[in-house]
């Protein structure tokens, strides 16, 4: 007998993560995916699409509402209840620190919904991992900056050539037991300061 | 160095957090030895499910929230205690311009008595009705709510049937006033800042308040998981004295100022100090420029507020069981009555000699005006508790008072 295929509806405020599990959620097989960023009207979507998984993103200040809709709203033509299974501790661990979330519809068995919540679990981190690496190139991008402004600011006022600029920098930070793109903050900031001071 | 007790706690961004948050950032809570985190939580479903998977040890909850964990309401839910209140009263409930309109034509007066109020919000749902118009349509923040159930136990006194003649919506409280705003909603049951938000942006009338709705009556709580606590009893102990000498500090209005700054940081509430005012002075203005002082309208310590009275988590059984959330049975019962631990309160504040009510649980609606009780230690004052239709409600008489509640489900 053929398994009707699991209709999926992914709730999610940012854009880029839900196309990120709608893909990936697409790649297993799983063709009946909807998206939905803003819950504005979503007793009706949820009527139209019947959803027999939905995914939260646990940052949506809106799951006390969805919770409560899932169990009362006369447009949830069939009981939904949180995914929970309880002999195994572990994936609703990593679905929480994650930052997702996943309810269900009564009387559909774990092992078909177990995949997907360890699919959205999994591309979330990916997500968040994504997140803080792009965190650490812009800030390791903007140190640059500083690190060249005040490069700049030491070869005008001390004559010094680039490599010694650089050399005096880390020198400086070394001594201090500071990054370098501190102390090159730094003396940005006390060259703003001090205005003309740095052509004199 | 690192303290004696490590405790981590999650919050919701609402005023009545304030007791827990100036624990943390005014020293009470290391001057006990603890060292508490706190994390600000989105929704509380994110609070209910952090603490049952060890996130969080406690947490800043609704009152009604670890009773309806412990009676298996909620999913993920784990046996969840109140050693501790964070308050009485700070809600009120607002309505749309328009509803003001029509209930001012059947007799509404800006004076926020829930008698009239309600008589004339029930003479404009029916001439609504008549005239075949859609039913208004109310928010609170959550099912299992001391909003969701005074809303409901106004209506019902006046004759309102909440869930036949209104339709009951769940709103996150910061978008209550813009949902107001947009005509999503008619009107709504929140705390405070959310209500005085809608009147000074012109799109709201503050009809009635909790203060008067139930004089002194329970709101938020410390909601603990019951197996940290077990584990943990010193700390447990150490942070209840530290909450009480927080609250006593919170209630002394020469602090407001101090209190409303610390509240505005953006990782607490995140709004300007003045628009915590009214929260702190129970100044409020209702709409159309009526404004009105309104007595206990929050109070964080006075009154025996951070007493966990059982009477309390009692009183909101009979509300669960009145509106279909969970049926009367020995069991649950049994459940309720051991939910909220004025023992563990009684014995952490014993050795700070301060004055302790002597009983678990008192007669609501019993004390019609402020009243010295009876008490270990000097200087206990309680009440008034009266709920505006002159009910009582005695713990000990529960299926008499379940029994006599009008309910939605009695008759077709």
């Amino acid at each position: 007998m053929v398994r009707s295929a699991l209709a999926v509806l992914v709730i999610d405020e940012n854009c880029i993560r839900a196309s990120i599990i709608e893909a990936g959620l697409r790649e297993a097989g799983h063709e009946q995916v909807t998206v939905i960023h803003d819950v504005a009207g979503i007793a009706r979507r949820i009527a139209e699409i019947e959803p027999d998984v939905i995914v939260i993103d646990l940052e949506n200040p809106n799951r006390d509402m969805l919770e409560n809709m899932f169990q009362l709203s006369r447009a949830v033509k069939r009981p939904i209840a949180m995914f929970v299974d309880r002999s195994d501790q572990a994936s609703i661990e990593a679905a929480v620190d994650a930052g997702v979330s996943a309810y269900v519809v009564d009387g559909l068995r774990q092992e078909r919904v177990k995949p997907i919540l360890d699919m959205a679990v999994s591309r979330f981190n990916a997500f968040a991992r994504m997140a803080r690496e792009l965190d650490a190139a812009r800030s390791e991008l903007e140190s640059r900056k500083v690190v060249d402004r005040a490069k700049g600011i030491l070869m005008k006022s001390r004559g010094l050539s680039e490599e010694a600029a650089y050399t005096l920098l880390r020198k400086t930070a070394m001594n201090q037991n500071r990054k370098i793109g501190d102390i090159a903050q730094s003396l940005v900031t006390a060259a703003g300061l001090l205005g003309p001071a740095e052509d004199e | 160095m690192s303290m004696k007790h490590q405790i981590t706690a999650g919050f919701m961004p609402l005023f009545d957090s304030a007791v827990l948050v100036a624990a943390s950032e005014l020293g009470f809570a290391a001057r006990e030895d603890i060292d508490l985190t706190l994390h600000r939580e989105t929704s509380w479903a994110n609070i209910r499910d952090r603490i049952a998977i060890g996130h969080f040890d406690l947490a800043h909850m609704l009152g009604p929230m670890p009773l309806a964990c412990n009676l298996g309401l909620t999913p993920l839910a784990s046996e969840t205690i109140v050693p501790f209140s964070l308050g009485l009263g700070g809600n009120c409930i607002t309505i749309s311009n328009a509803v003001w309109a029509g209930m001012a034509a059947h007799g509404a007066k800006a004076d926020l008595d829930p008698a009239r109020a309600g008589a004339a919000l029930g003479a404009f749902i029916r001439e609504r009705a008549t005239a075949g118009r859609e039913p208004l349509r109310f928010a609170v923040v959550h099912p299992h709510s001391g909003h969701n159930y005074e809303l409901r136990y106004w209506l019902a006194a006046c004759g309102i049937d909440p869930d036949r003649e209104i339709e009951i919506v769940i709103v996150p409280p910061p978008f209550m006033a813009d949902a107001l705003a947009a005509g999503r909603i008619d009107g709504y049951c929140v705390g405070e800042p959310w209500n005085s938000a809608a009147v000074a942006a012109g799109t709201g009338h503050i009809v009635t308040v909790k203060a008067q709705i139930w004089r002194n009556s329970p709101e938020k709580v410390i909601g603990v998981r019951k197996a940290w606590a077990d584990e943990n009893p010193e700390a447990l102990a150490a942070l209840l004295r530290a909450l009480h000498h927080s609250a006593r500090w919170c209630q002394d209005p020469g602090n407001h100022g101090e209190l409303a700054a610390v509240m505005a940081q953006p990782g607490f509430l995140g709004l300007p100090p003045a628009v915590q005012m009214p929260i702190l002075t129970g100044h409020l203005q209702l709409g159309s420029g009526a404004e009105l002082d309104i007595d206990d309208f929050f109070l964080p310590f006075d009154k025996a507020a951070n007493f966990p009275w059982k009477s309390h988590a009692l009183w909101f059984y009979t509300q669960m069981v009145r509106w279909g959330h969970v049926a009367h049975t020995p069991g649950n019962l049994a459940i309720a009555r051991d939910c909220y631990r004025p023992d563990l309160y009684r014995s952490a504040l014993k050795p700070l000699g301060v004055a302790l009510p002597g009983a678990n649980a008192k007669v609501e609606g019993a004390l019609k005006v402020a009243t010295a009780v009876g008490a270990t230690g000097a200087g206990l004052v309680l009440g008034p508790d009266g709920f505006f239709d002159g009910q009582i409600f005695d713990p000990d008489e529960i299926g008499a008072y379940i029994a006599g509640q009008k309910s939605a489900r009695a008759e077709p």
